[in-house]
């Protein structure tokens, strides 16, 4: 086996795996965040309930990702980091603020209370859409043009809508009653502008960089890619009918499909990842690197290799079995 | 417009100063929480799940904060210390993402259940969560002070075309400054734990006399205090012989000795100037500095003079006398608390409040201590391997300080609220209590 090619290959499937699990997972938490200012304060505490035991984990996919981006690429991290200072540190301060206002929330006075929840979703609101930001500014190569910036502007709200369709998924499936009806109507919501954003992405990363246009609209690569945007297609109009259709069920006590919009949601969003991975491939900055020539050296990625073919397995078992343990509708979460 | 590489070393002080301290607290709080939480599962008396139940809301804080301003850290290295990783990834990369691998995921996610969980998983279990993420802990410590001690004392690497190139894993991870830095680490972590527990137990109890809860946690932290803190003074003695052998320079300027001599005295106080190359208004006792670094009180102790770089002398040699000193106040307090606990059954309100004002003590000392060995291992990054000044970023200074004000805003508001926040739970609880 070449190791020095395939090496960089495979971490870059590693990465963009973390990468994949850290929308997903992060991903309902966030819109959670975007949504809480919706309710009342009794659903409030039931909403943050929901995400109580996974947050803290489902963050730390996104340290492995710009981890393993750090270290198996760290000539690429140097370029884009530089390359996004502001959006980066704007993301962290977000974070960090969502971060600490989920636990202060339930902790300071009550007076401060509606100030934590406060910073609960503006931390989210501007982790959401510095990612979406930087997810434009890299597709587009980091263009200087002012069509490159409204790009980015479109792909920050599309994720946004994204985390919210994720989070109102999440809802449908671990709440009942009239919140889960309520989620039910935000999924709908929220539908349009991230279906938006995936058809924006798709229509004008062809049309800007001809080499990802070559990928897609090349035979035989068109037509085996084709089941993508045709699944994503189905999968929406689905949505469309079924959304509505569940909440008649639920607002008459039945729930046998709650599992349903997420699947969905997960599945449309792992869709147009792979879109993307495809589009990038074997690109690390657009235009501008490879992942061969961003890669560390091969002795040190093999010693990462090993580790990761132990531990990874181990994590992924216990992340499901934590999940296992949680499964359900929540309860009133609490520490006691 | 400042320069961008004060800049980004301001702001990676600011931020990993505002991290250390919430792993300072949790890596050692975690395995009291085990230790409660055994307690509670084998004696079946209320008072350790009570007491488990209390520390483990401080936990959850202390956690949420050091993994949000841990997620920072990890994207610092690329944002502003690109260099770093181009000359020293070989050794780096590994060791962080095994960090990541081994102890992250862990702590994460069994913090999940060990917060949540009580309901939906046994007794067994729960500690075994508990157990897990105290392990978690730890295992990070392990990590992220091997590559600490690595950038300190480097070892099994050679370097090619400017290039660090590992040949001897079991060198780098284990070099030769890493078993007294991870321990002078933990047995901080310890103390830093034992005295918030005993901080805010003393404070409970001048309010709230009949709180068991507060009595017993008191108690235990104390008798945990009385027993690490001259382990720690034991650990950083050694500590101080292996940087005289391997960081000389750093020795010196702790010292402010600033030319090579033998039988050195000791420089209490006093204000290194490295204008004039002495210390002005030095209080200094004769030969001490000989016996303590050497253990001969005759000893050479190598000078500043003896270095073309050495770190700044006053911000180093004032760290020091802080972390000394705070470590010197902690001996006295936990003494003293310990030996009313063995021969008193009360413990007097004015002993109690010197306790709550010592609440934070452990974090003034870790942080001291930690500006030592940092500032300490200044011009270099990686000592003898690259400069910090050759690792910086590229990106303008106005960048760099946008970015700076927003971490300084946040972490003053979430310092503050944390503290605060600390008093109102165990105020709450200390109600509840009696």
């Amino acid at each position: 086996m070449d190791w020095g090619y395939w090496l960089p290959v495979i971490f870059a499937g590693l990465m963009a795996l973390s990468l994949l699990l850290y929308v997903v997972l992060d991903g309902y938490d966030l819109g959670i965040g975007l949504l809480l200012p919706l309710v009342s304060d009794e659903d409030k505490d039931r909403m943050i309930a929901s995400i109580g035991p996974f947050w803290d984990a489902n963050e730390t996919w996104l340290v492995l990702g710009i981890g393993l981006l750090l270290v198996a690429f760290p000539a690429a991290n140097a370029m884009l980091m530089a390359s996004m200072y502001l959006p980066v540190a704007l993301m962290l301060g977000g974070l960090i603020l969502r971060g600490v206002s989920f636990d202060f929330r339930v902790k300071a006075k009550d007076p401060h209370k509606p100030w934590w929840n406060l910073g609960f979703t503006i931390g989210s609101l501007i982790a959401a859409l510095s990612q979406g930001y930087m997810l434009g500014r890299y597709l587009s190569g980091f263009a200087e043009t002012s069509a490159a910036y409204g790009f980015a502007v479109m792909t920050a709200i599309g994720l946004a809508a994204a985390y919210i369709l994720l989070g109102s998924a999440w809802l449908i499936l671990k709440t009942e009653g009239y919140l889960q009806q309520q989620a039910t109507r935000w999924m709908q919501i929220a539908l349009w502008p991230m279906g938006f954003g995936i058809f924006l992405i798709s229509v004008v990363t062809p049309w800007m960089i001809p080499s990802i246009a070559q990928k897609w609209f090349q035979l035989p690569n068109f037509l085996l890619l084709l089941p993508l945007p045709l699944v994503s297609i189905c999968l929406y109009f689905a949505l469309f009918k079924i959304l509505p259709a569940l909440r008649k069920q639920q607002s008459i006590g039945h729930d046998r499909w709650c599992w349903l919009p997420f699947s969905a949601a997960v599945s449309l969003i792992v869709l147009a990842f792979w879109g993307l991975a495809y589009s990038v491939f074997p690109e690390i900055v657009m235009g501008k690197m490879t992942i061969w020539q961003a890669a560390s050296d091969t002795a040190a990625l093999k010693v990462i290799f090993y580790g990761a073919i132990v531990v990874l397995p181990v994590i992924l078992l216990y992340t499901a079995f934590s999940y296992r343990i949680f499964r359900g509708k929540i309860g009133d979460l609490r520490y006691d | 417009m400042i320069d961008p590489l004060i800049l980004s070393r301001i702001q990676f002080a600011a931020n990993i100063s505002f991290h250390i301290l919430f792993p300072t607290i949790s890596i050692a709080l975690g395995w009291y929480l085990c230790f409660f939480a055994w307690r509670a599962y084998r004696t079946k008396q209320s008072v350790w799940s009570s007491l488990y139940l209390f520390w483990v809301k401080i936990f959850a804080l202390t956690f949420a904060l050091g993994v949000v301003s841990g997620i920072t850290m990890s994207f610092q290295f690329g944002t502003n210390w690109p260099g770093y990783m181009q000359v020293a990834g070989n050794v780096a990369g590994p060791l962080l993402a095994y960090e990541i691998l081994t102890a992250f995921f862990l702590e994460a996610t069994f913090l999940g259940v060990m917060l949540f969980g009580r309901q939906r998983v046994s007794p067994r279990m729960h500690l075994i969560a508990s157990f897990l993420v105290a392990f978690g802990t730890s295992v990070s410590a392990f990590w992220i002070l091997s590559l600490n001690s690595w950038m300190q004392t480097p070892a099994g690497v050679v370097l090619v075309d400017g290039k660090v190139q590992v040949q001897d894993w079991f060198a780098v991870i284990f070099n030769p400054s890493m078993p007294y830095r991870l321990s002078h680490m933990l047995v901080a972590s310890g103390l830093t734990a034992s005295f918030l527990i005993a901080g805010i137990s003393a404070w409970k109890l001048r309010r709230f006399q009949n709180s068991e809860v507060a009595k017993t946690g008191f108690r235990t932290a104390v008798k945990v205090a009385a027993v690490l803190i001259p382990l720690q003074i034991f650990i950083g003695d050694m500590h101080g012989l292996n940087t005289r052998e391997h960081q000389p320079a750093k020795l010196a300027a702790i010292e402010a000795v600033w030319h090579t001599e033998k039988g050195a005295a000791l420089t209490l106080f006093g204000l290194p100037n490295e204008e004039t190359k002495q210390t002005d208004y030095a209080v200094t006792v004769p030969k001490l500095a000989s016996l303590i670094l050497t253990h001969d009180i005759n000893g050479e102790i190598r000078g500043l003079n003896e270095f073309s770089d050495h770190p700044p002398v006053a911000k180093v040699f004032w760290s020091f006398r802080v972390m000394v000193g705070m470590g010197l106040l902690m001996l006295l307090v936990a003494w003293g608390g310990a030996w009313y606990l063995l021969k008193q059954q009360t413990i007097p309100q004015p002993v109690l409040r010197i306790f709550s004002w010592m609440t934070f003590s452990g974090w003034f000392a870790t942080l001291a201590g930690w500006f030592v060995t940092e500032i300490g291992r200044q011009p270099w990054l990686v000592t003898g391997i690259l400069r910090t000044a050759d690792a910086v970023t590229k990106v303008g200074s106005h960048m760099v300080l946008s970015s700076l004000v927003m971490y300084l805003v946040l972490y003053v508001v979430l310092l503050s609220a944390y503290v605060s926040v600390v008093f109102h739970l165990a105020g709450k609880a200390g109600k509840q209590e009696v």
